[in-house]
């Protein structure tokens, strides 16, 4: 699946629930299958700083591709950022530094949370960006 | 005035709106409480019909202006039973208060190797400014514990303190845990050895009638915000004797008696620490916030209700064995509840009560210190107001199960 087709398919996801609360357990389930993260990788400086909760993120660039992982203590936000990477992982760095993260808005998450984790989501996309940046 | 629970949430009209389509239920009391009419009405018409700069002009708004700010300050010497007006001085909350005392009462009283002591239950703004003051007089700042129940470990108190010990700082009501500090207790075990005593009463205020006289505290501060009235309101209460000694915070503006480049002399109290324009828009916003305190006081309905609401939800949160309630001292809890739910994070049950119209509070409230006492990284708070009913209280705990099945 392209980067385009997979966000297309993220969008279609979301928009099968009309309440936020239906979003928030479909969230739920994806930070519940969530690949389990390593207790020696939460380190500090995996740590993913404007968080409320604790989230780190994890990188490996294998042939020419970005593969994440990642944890949080909280488990919605658990499920924002295993959305993310679900997108991103296994692209290309340069795929992954030139995308506008627009989708985002487009599923109105981050309208829909408070301040601190809409923060907490910027600065998400923010690492995983840095990320892309650096592999390049 | 006779009213009704019903009858005092007409004067909140917040308190009727929706969020995501479903009524708002406002249980973040503790951070900030809702505005009744009466308030936003005052500063409207001081703002648009009475508003020039108090004190110095000759004109008539100014008069008009200047009666409104002096007003409050009577009106808040009343409420706290000071014995004069010049002991209150007006500060943008209780914040700005403590800032004030740490620093002023810190230039004339602290020196290197002195002590102050706080408790581990302190809201940030009664620790970090007497840290800060003690960095700059190398002082020592010492803590007093708190028993299981979240009760000060007053019966501790006497070995902490000792002859270099010159001020004890202790919140009246912990943000946190909910519970009513035995004040009076502490004032007469300082005061016995000497030491004075400052009282943080930004929740106290709030739920107990204060009189300072009878507290017998050297100082106490509040927000108006969590008493109902403006943002950016509030005061200092400080005994005379002690506010004499004490050298002003800030210069400028209305604190002066006189200018000069070979020296500058300062104004009597309590002007002596109020420099600058002050918010004289705001404060007196005070006066009808105060009165509708006390009418919520004297009436029985509304005491029964808040009486019903904190049996109900301590209970419903004692019981839950997926649950651990903070504050559990139960004569001297107030309808405001800290807790944690075992397998799911705060921030999480936050955001899902949100979307069901309830607003909480997550996190670690400003009280880190106390937050690693306890253990944990941070907490679930609902804190309940006069104008929140037993029935929203029973949709809160119904909502708060939904959300832990959610998660758990």
């Amino acid at each position: 699946m392209t980067l385009e087709e997979k966000k297309q398919q993220v969008i279609e996801d979301f928009s099968l629930y009309d309440e936020w609360l239906d979003k928030y357990e479909y969230l739920i389930e994806l930070g519940k299958a969530l690949e389990p993260f390593p207790e020696e990788k939460k380190t500090e400086d995996r740590l993913i700083k404007g968080c409320q909760s604790r989230v780190w993120l994890d990188s490996d660039l294998r042939d020419g591709k970005l593969y994440f992982s990642a944890d949080s203590d909280a488990i919605i936000t658990k499920g924002i950022i295993s959305l993310l990477i679900g997108v991103y992982s296994g692209r290309t760095p340069e795929e992954i530094a030139g995308d506008d993260f627009g989708f985002i808005a487009e599923i109105g998450l981050k309208d829909n949370l408070s301040p601190t984790r809409a923060n907490g989501l910027v600065s998400m996309i923010e690492t995983i960006k840095k990320v892309a940046e650096n592999g390049r | 005035m006779e009213m009704s629970v019903s009858e005092l949430r007409t004067q909140f009209p917040i308190l009727s709106r929706t969020v995501y389509g479903k009524p708002l239920v406002y249980l973040d009391n503790a951070a900030s409480a809702q505005r009744p009419v009466v308030v936003a009405e005052l500063w409207k018409r001081l703002s648009l019909e009475e508003n020039a700069n108090i004190h110095r002009a000759v004109h008539h708004l100014a008069g008009l202006a200047t009666d409104a700010y002096e007003g409050a300050r009577d009106a808040v010497r009343a409420f706290l039973n000071a014995s004069v007006r010049e002991e209150i001085v007006f500060t943008s909350g209780a914040t700005a208060a403590l800032n004030l005392v740490a620093f002023s009462f810190g230039e004339a009283y602290i020196h290197e190797g002195d002590q102050i002591v706080v408790s581990v239950a302190e809201h940030h703004s009664n620790i970090v400014p007497w840290q800060m003051l003690c960095e700059r007089k190398k002082a020592i700042l010492k803590v007093l514990d708190i028993h299981p129940d979240g009760a000060l470990a007053v019966e501790q108190l006497e070995n902490l303190l000792t002859e270099r010990t010159r001020i004890v700082a202790v919140s009246h009501i912990s943000n946190v845990l909910g519970l009513v500090n035995p004040v009076k207790e502490i004032v007469r075990i300082c005061h016995s050895r000497g030491i004075p005593v400052l009282v943080d009463g930004a929740q106290g205020i709030v739920h107990e009638n204060v009189d300072v006289q009878s507290l017998n505290c050297d100082f106490y501060v509040f927000s108006g915000h969590k008493l109902y009235a403006a943002t950016g309101t509030g005061a200092l209460y400080g005994k005379r004797k002690w506010l004499d000694a004490m050298p002003p915070y800030m210069g400028g503006g209305e604190m002066i008696e006189s200018v000069r480049f070979s020296g500058t002399t300062y104004a009597p109290l309590p002007e002596k620490f109020e420099a600058g324009t002050q918010n004289f828009n705001a404060q007196p916003t005070l006066v009808p916030a105060m009165e509708l305190v006390n009418a919520m006081r004297a009436d029985a309905s509304v005491q029964k209700e808040q009486e019903a609401i904190l049996d109900y939800v301590y209970s419903k949160l004692v019981e839950d064995e997926r649950i651990t309630l903070f504050g559990t001292h139960r004569s001297t809890k107030i309808p405001l509840f800290s807790f944690a739910v075992k397998g799911a994070h705060h921030e999480d049950l936050a955001l899902i009560l949100d979307k069901m119209g309830i607003a909480l509070r997550s996190g670690q409230m400003c009280a880190e210190p106390l937050m690693d006492r306890l253990g944990v990284t941070g907490l679930l708070r609902a804190s309940f107001a006069p104008y929140n009913t037993l029935e929203e209280a029973e949709y809160f705990i119904k909502c708060l199960n939904k959300a832990i099945n959610m998660l758990v």
